[in-house]
């Protein structure tokens, strides 16, 4: 029966039909899904990994038990899993191998906006890319097959785009295909002459693919009026349909890695003029380039942002439909930490002296944004720990009293836990806080080693994180409440002053977990506000001040009272 | 048929995502080929939301650009004037005249803009306002508002029977709400 399913939702899909047993990943916008979606299939086991080159090799050692696998991940975590692709694309499987990877373009939800295409290329690596549900489910479908047929790993591409839109997908019976016999084989241990061997045998893969490329249905050609010849791929194969319909022949790569040769130099053969399309860097451009041909590309498209109809019609002087526009500035509405928070108490006491914070990822990045502003930098997972053992190696005492990382429990796990042992081994009187909400919060809560639950919220092994720290180095480990702001002050300045390496646990569940007790909301007495607005510096969603009282969303307000602190007239 | 273009707008929180679930059912099960599109992670944690709905014969691109929305239905009154841009000329906003303070104003960097429906109307933009949050409570959760919203919104999509709206109801909402939705739904037809 056809059904409107995410992209994410169709790749699960795709995932199940192909007699897919294990997948292995760790949440990340927008791929977390993909992940979610396929655990709901009672046939299908799937974790959450500590981070994501645990979960490639959890699923390319899954392929070797002779098991379909799979695993999913943001751009950014293909970063974090790019060492075991590289060899894996060398070592071979001994069943299907599919990694899905969801790009981000316009940085939704991402710290950068690099273009996973160039893994696939440099790691030797096929990739596909749908352009809607219907198509990733069935290219999930086809990935196994070229994985098993090519022996290799293969890529599905994903964009936040057609990872986050519904579209229309029929749906097929599960396969499941014989587990395959685990046999030994002295050539899979990579060193010397079995490396060597094994890479002339990816470059020997890699022409055979580009053959399947040139012959396979994946990548099509829709003449249509020859005046225009669009190459494109992904969604932008359906923003070029949407300006063009039929007013332009269109060949859609559904491969993007490797590319055909022939189809191309035939497809441009036919057309006057040649427009590649794609979001981010110009790899379709550069292939065509390599093949002598002429195109518009990357002078014409921007290489930052997303795409959309409007912009395509822009960038080649076509019209746009017009529109009318309110006059005055409207206000932003930037995304906020909850009220309740348990991230808001740490941050404020941050901000109040002035301490320099070198951040991660996960929701409390939003620390960086006004009023609290208390963030000054972040770069990627776990680098709050590392960076700020850098800066304090080259800063010394100016840096370790006023400088502190901040990382949440899952991210500290992810790769936080290398950058304090840095720490302790190397001694610099760092001070990290683990900011444990318990739960991966900003990809829309799942479980991580620290929550004791897996991925299905099933009783699970539990990290100690206060043991595990002790464990690499820290005599100094504190656990505070955010709620108690005058404690954590305590605590920081102490940690911050100690001429020891410290870690400061900041324990509170996410107020967004089904399950966690909240407390009626704050009534604030108005006759004893004066209006000093005090209780505006945490930034809390659910206070405002209008005609000189402070007012509480009682719809918002969980009753955390950090505001009941910051005000010295007990209006709250 | 040509494409027609829904926008479903409002804060991060406020029940947007069940709405054009319950639209993406009718319209697919009008037959229509349907694309939604909307954006998770960061922004949801109540910054400002979008939704596109988009159906017809055949839908290419699952977003909605400047000037081609058909209808903007918005959950908060800033945020239809935010996503003004999108509509077509002579397109509808429907808009719950709730307001919902950003950071910006709660801060006081910046004033909440007054009268911005009379200001949409006075650009000649067709604009139904009603307050779509009390007809919510007086169906008996505020919650509900979303459904509200979809009930006015129904009257607006001629080849929808009211048939298919209650099955999109029964089949998206638990068993336990359905009255009290089923009520936010008749209330917002007839505001």
């Amino acid at each position: 029966m056809a059904e409107l399913m995410l992209g994410n939702k169709a790749i699960a899909r795709g995932m199940y039909e192909a007699g897919v047993s294990i997948i292995s990943s760790y949440p990340g916008t927008p791929s977390t899904e993909i992940t979610e979606e396929a655990a709901l299939y009672d046939e299908i086991y799937c974790e959450w990994a500590p981070n994501e080159k645990v979960a490639l090799e959890v699923a390319h050692g899954a392929t070797l038990g002779g098991r379909r696998a799979a695993c999913a991940m943001k751009h950014v975590g293909l970063n974090v899993a790019a060492d075991p692709l590289f060899t894996i694309s060398y070592q071979g499987l001994n069943a299907g191998l599919v990694i899905c990877v969801a790009d981000d373009p316009g940085m939704h939800s991402s710290q950068n906006e690099q273009d996973s295409r160039h893994y696939a290329i440099a790691a030797k690596v096929p990739m596909l890319e749908p352009s809607d549900s219907e198509e990733s489910r069935i290219y999930t479908k086809k990935a196994f097959e070229i994985s098993e047929k090519f022996n290799t790993p293969v890529f599905i591409k994903m964009c936040t785009r057609v990872a986050h839109s519904q579209s229309v997908v029929n749906t097929e019976e599960r396969i499941l295909p014989e587990q395959v016999p685990y046999v030994k084989d002295p050539a899979k241990v990579m060193m010397t002459k079995n490396s060597r061997d094994a890479h002339v045998r990816v470059e020997e893969r890699t022409l055979d693919l580009i053959k399947y490329a040139e012959e396979s249905d994946i990548n099509r050609i829709e003449m249509g009026d020859t005046k225009i010849g669009v190459i494109t791929s992904s969604v932008s194969y359906q923003y070029a349909k949407e300006v063009f319909g039929d007013s332009a022949s269109i060949l859609k790569l559904g491969m993007i890695y490797p590319l055909p040769e022939k189809m191309i130099l035939d497809f441009a053969s036919k057309v006057e003029k040649l427009i590649v399309i794609e979001e981010l860097d110009p790899i379709i451009e550069n292939h065509c380039k390599q093949l002598g041909l002429k195109v518009t590309g990357k002078d014409t498209f921007p290489i930052c942002g997303e795409f959309s109809q409007n912009l395509i019609r822009q960038c080649l002087g076509m019209d746009t439909p017009s529109y009318e526009a309110i006059d005055e500035p409207v206000p932003m509405r930037p995304p906020v930490m909850c009220a309740g928070c348990p991230h808001r108490g740490i941050f404020y006491v941050l901000k109040k002296n002035n301490v320099m914070v070198y951040g991660d990822i996960g929701c409390y990045t939003l620390g960086a944004i006004a009023p609290l502003n208390s963030m000054d930098l972040n770069v990627c997972m776990g680098a709050s720990c590392s960076g700020l053992h850098g800066f304090n190696k080259a800063m010394g005492e100016k840096g370790e009293k006023h400088s502190v990382g901040v990382i949440g429990d899952s991210t500290f796990i992810h790769s936080g836990m290398t950058g304090i042992t840095d720490i302790s081994y190397n001694m610099s009187n760092s001070t990290v806080i683990i900011l444990d909400n318990s739960i991966t919060g900003m990809t829309g809560h799942q479980q991580n080693p620290t929550t004791g639950k897996n991925l299905l919220g099933e009783p699970a092994g539990k990290v100690d994180l206060e043991a595990l720290c002790r464990a690499l180095g820290f005599n100094r480990v504190a656990v505070v409440d955010p709620y108690d702001l005058a404690e954590c002050e305590r605590v920081i300045l102490e940690e911050l002053e100690a001429v020891e390496p410290s870690i400061i646990i900041s324990r509170r569940p996410c107020v967004m977990i089904k399950g966690t007790v909240h407390k009626p909301a704050i009534k604030p007495d108005t006759d004893k506000c004066v209006g000093c607005k005090a209780c505006m510096k945490i930034g809390c969603p659910a206070i405002s001040v209008k005609d000189n009282k402070v007012r509480i969303d009682t719809t918002l307000c969980i009753g955390c009272k950090v505001c009941s602190q910051m005000c010295k007239l007990g209006a709250l | 048929m040509e494409t027609k273009n829904i926008m479903i707008v409002g804060v991060g929180g406020q029940g947007t995502l069940l709405a054009s679930k319950m639209l993406g059912y009718v319209l697919l099960s009008k037959g229509y080929d349907v694309k939604v599109s909307e954006v998770h992670g960061m922004s949801q944690r109540g910054g400002s939301v979008v939704t596109y709905v988009r159906y017809g014969e055949h839908v290419s691109s699952p977003v909605i650009d400047k000037g081609e929305a058909d209808i903007i239905i918005s959950f908060e009154e800033l945020e239809a004037a935010r996503w003004l841009e999108y509509l077509k000329p002579g397109g509808q906003i429907i808009t719950n005249t709730q307001q919902v303070e950003p950071m910006p104003v709660i801060t006081g960097a910046m004033e909440y803009p007054s009268d911005l429906i009379a200001k949409m109307e006075a650009k000649g933009v067709k604009v139904d306002a009603k307050d779509f949050l009390s007809l919510a409570e007086e169906a008996g959760n505020s919650k509900a508002v979303n459904i509200c919203l979809m009930g006015r919104f129904s009257k607006y999509l001629s080849d929808i029977s009211d048939e298919l709206w209650q099955e999109a109801i029964e089949k998206n909402v638990p068993a336990k709400f359905l009255e009290l939705n089923k009520k936010a739904f008749a209330l917002g037809v007839n505001a």
